[in-house]
């Protein structure tokens, strides 16, 4: 700690932020989402990579997703093409550069980086499947209301991890940010700024998220027969 | 009239055998009164009701000027939370909706008076803490003590206190003792879902459990469509047609299915409102657990139960095994004593709490509502009061089940069900007391409602007419015929519908969930333009009621009622004091 604070000093923001390295980070991986296993510690790293789109806090479920578009049915494979295309329809026109460009289905961002409370209000599953099915791979937040992120974790859609600071005061929409979720520290690093931030550990959901949601979790615990 | 005034954080600490010991005695002395015979037998250990609490609470002082407003749902104002009084007025044009919950029932006063004798009084007489010995004593000479047979769930004889939301869960994962945090296997007692996101369950449900799996029990399905019904919306009607062959084919027993959108009297079946239909037909038991796919399924906890919202692909779990992996909550509790201003209302407690605690001081967490107030208030009251749980983050709420839940539930199901309550060593995570005598009505800035009879009486006391359109949508179709069959106390008789009609307000729409949440964009009142809307309803999201740059203010039906006499968001004190 007092290493990164010593060599923060291009950090100006926050001293809720942990400086994991403050030289710009250049190493890109090519896949979204890639899970590679390194030879040492034989620990398993997943890894995310693409653009980040930057909104604040409180965002809920109807500007994930707005009312008008709960017809469609998530399980039906068209329809969830369609949910992907409205994701974020419902921000406010504050956000002068929207989520999904005009006449695109999918989002040209992968990763999304919000403020507190982030997935507020209806229980809509359709909300981290919009996010999903438009391209997100992951969703970095300060905090989660509880049912978005049980949602996330139940359908696998999106990874909700936890940032130990004010993520959306660092990133701007569209740096370019990878996400290393390791065993036991998990990282966001912007290549943009070329800062890094410690992710919060998965906890409880991790091994769900790890079985490949709640049925396979489930599966695997003996909890409902396999197949 | 005898009535008893306790301390109800006190009450709320007894074990459940000295609460349940306190009931009797209530029940007793009211036969006495009415018989002027004492006969009844009074179980003889009440030692623990005497026992004194030395908890720890934190005093919240209510705000002391004018009418409030709070950005507490505040996401227009993306991060602030702050209080502010009232500037006077609002400017803009104002509608208000009440997309009610709840209708005071014509029995209400009366329930009143009933329980008010038994342990929920609003009334002041005696205190119970420090007469009952005397009292017992008296009694336990007249006639030998009597046990009747509890299961150890429910006696409180587990070795460490737990709050009544852990003892649900505990018993509901066959455990005897859990934790705060602890991941348990839960077997749910009623899975309601509707037409918004049934399609989308039963589409998980079938994928993971085959083609032909069936549900695991076809009497703990309940299904609601409320959601989008009277709309022109193709794959809105298509939604309900979906649920409609799945309940026959699964051979569902509770659809509250709806065929003729033209006229929702043609349809005995359909209800309305799914939070308010699962009470009035008799879903929602004391000691359950009920979960439901829409984020306000907390509203069951008006009856002392864990209910709570969940997502498709749980629901699909549930569908198929009949359980779920819960992660038990820490219980915040609040204690609110004190006698109702009457110009307050049940919203305007809750949206005091969530001022307090702000939209995320819940998350993860059980809030659960004790103490004099509470008591007094009725099913549809405490209905409200648990419905926003969710709005501050909440898993689910709870109020202990009383004389007013017996008695609502008396007419409306024949199963057995066993309350459970907080053991007088319970850890709550934190504890906030209210006096609510001292509470002034609020309303939350842009960020369901009861109450007709509320708002009927603030236009008959006014006399005048909205001066800003005025939508009413009633919840189920019992609270419809309520509104156009039950007299309003002091108007000579008079309707809930005939004073709205003299007042100018709107036709009241078909029951459904109407511009609550702004589905299709014929949904009956969608705010389709950037207007500012005075709602009774729960949820004030950016485009929650359709157009995203609309504003909608949270407020009480008195609140709601004298704003749109005014044109501007008003002081209910105005017309009523």
């Amino acid at each position: 700690m007092a290493a990164a604070a010593a060599t923060a000093t291009t950090f100006s923001e926050s001293s809720a932020f942990k400086l994991l390295n403050p030289q710009p980070h250049h190493r890109i991986t090519s896949p979204l989402r890639s899970t590679t296993t390194t030879p040492d510690a034989a620990s398993t790293v997943t890894t995310f990579h693409g653009l980040c789109y930057v909104v604040c806090d409180n965002i809920d479920t109807d500007q994930i997703i707005h009312a008008e578009y709960l017809t469609l049915v998530p399980s039906n494979p068209d329809e969830y093409e369609k949910l992907g295309s409205y994701a974020l329809i419902g921000l406010p026109s504050s956000y002068e550069t929207r989520f999904i460009d005009p006449g695109e289905t999918k989002s040209k961002y992968s990763i999304v980086i919000g403020g507190d409370n982030f997935g507020c209000g209806s229980s809509r599953e359709h909300a981290p499947v919009a996010l999903g099915a438009s391209g997100v791979a992951a969703v970095v937040a300060e905090s989660y209301a509880r049912i978005f992120f049980r949602n996330s974790v139940a359908t696998g859609e999106v990874y909700p991890l936890e940032s130990e600071g004010r993520l959306c005061n660092e990133c701007k929409t569209g740096d370019v940010v990878t996400i290393e979720i390791g065993e036991s520290d998990s990282k966001l690093i912007n290549h943009t700024s070329g800062k890094e931030y410690k992710l919060k550990p998965i906890g409880d959901a991790g091994p769900v998220i790890e079985a490949g949601g709640i049925f396979a979790y489930a599966r695997k615990t003996g909890m409902i027969p396999s197949r | 009239m005898v009535s008893f005034k306790e301390e109800s954080n006190k009450l709320s600490n007894f074990s459940d055998f000295a609460r349940k010991a306190l009931e009797e005695f209530k029940t007793f002395v009211q036969e006495a009164i009415n018989t002027d015979v004492f006969t009844l037998a009074l179980p003889s250990d009440t030692s623990n009701v005497a026992e004194e609490s030395s908890r720890h609470t934190t005093l919240i002082s209510t705000s002391s000027s004018g009418l409030l407003i709070f950005s507490g749902l505040d996401s227009i104002n993306h991060c602030s939370n702050t209080f502010a009084p009232l500037p006077g007025s609002v400017p803009g044009r104002i509608q208000f909706i009440m997309a009610s919950s709840t209708i005071i029932p014509s029995s209400s006063p009366l329930i009143k008076k009933d329980v008010g004798f038994s342990a929920f009084s609003s009334q002041p007489s005696f205190y119970i803490q420090s007469s009952k010995k005397r009292v017992f004593k008296k009694i336990a000479s007249v006639m030998a003590p009597q046990q009747s047979e509890r299961k150890p769930s429910t006696t409180g004889s587990v070795k460490t206190g737990l709050t009544m939301t852990e003892k649900m869960l505990a018993r509901a994962s066959e455990k005897t003792q859990l934790v705060p945090g602890e991941n348990v296997w839960v077997n749910v007692d009623i899975l309601m879902t509707h037409d918004v996101c049934g399609p989308g369950a039963f589409g998980i449900f079938k994928k993971e459990f085959g083609e032909n799996a069936k549900v695991w029990d076809r009497e703990k399905v309940v299904i609601i469509p409320d959601h989008y019904i009277f709309t022109t919306d193709e794959r809105a009607n298509r939604n309900v047609d979906i649920l409609r062959n799945i309940c026959t084919e699964q051979n569902i027993k509770y659809f509250y299915d709806i065929k003729d959108l033209g006229n929702f009297k043609a349809n005995p079946d359909y209800k309305g409102v799914c939070h308010v239909a699962l009470a009035q037909e008799g879903h929602c038991r004391p000691g359950e657990i009920l979960l439901g796919t829409d984020s306000h399924t907390c509203t069951a906890g008006a009856f002392g139960q864990f209910a709570t919202g969940i997502g498709n692909t749980d629901a699909g779990f549930v569908l198929g095994t009949g359980k779920l992996l819960l992660k038990v909550p820490p219980t915040l509790r609040f204690v609110m004593d004190g006698e109702m201003p009457e110009y307050l209302l049940a919203k305007d407690l809750i949206l005091q709490i969530i001022g307090e605690i702000s939209v995320a001081g819940a998350t993860y967490k059980a809030m659960e509502f004790v103490g004099t107030t509470v008591e007094s208030l009725t099913m549809e009251e405490r209905m409200t009061l648990c419905n926003m749980v969710v709005e501050a983050g909440g898993k689910n709420g709870v109020v202990p089940a009383d004389n007013t839940t017996y008695k609502y539930l008396e007419d409306k199901t024949t199963l057995p069900y066993e309350p459970v309550y907080s053991d007088g060593q319970a850890r709550f995570l934190q504890e906030y007391k209210f006096d609510i005598s001292k509470l002034e009505p609020l309303v939350a800035k842009v960020s369901d409602a009861k109450d007709f009879m509320a708002a009927a009486k603030v236009f008959l006391a006014s006399g005048k007419k909205v001066k800003v359109p005025t939508f009413l949508v009633p919840a189920t179709q019992k609270v419809w015929i309520d509104i156009y069959s039950l007299p309003v106390p002091g108007s000579g008789g008079k309707t809930c519908s005939q004073i709205f009609e003299e007042a100018g307000c709107d036709t009241p729409a078909s029951p459904s969930c109407g511009a609550c949440l702004g589905g299709p964009r014929d949904t009956y009142a969608r705010m389709n333009e950037p207007q500012v809307c005075v709602s009774t309803t729960n949820r004030n999201f950016p485009g929650r009621m359709g157009h995203k740059e609309g504003q909608i203010y949270l407020a009480s039906p008195y609140t709601a009622a004298a704003s749109s006499l005014t044109g501007f968001v008003t002081d209910p004190r105005e017309f009523l004091l």
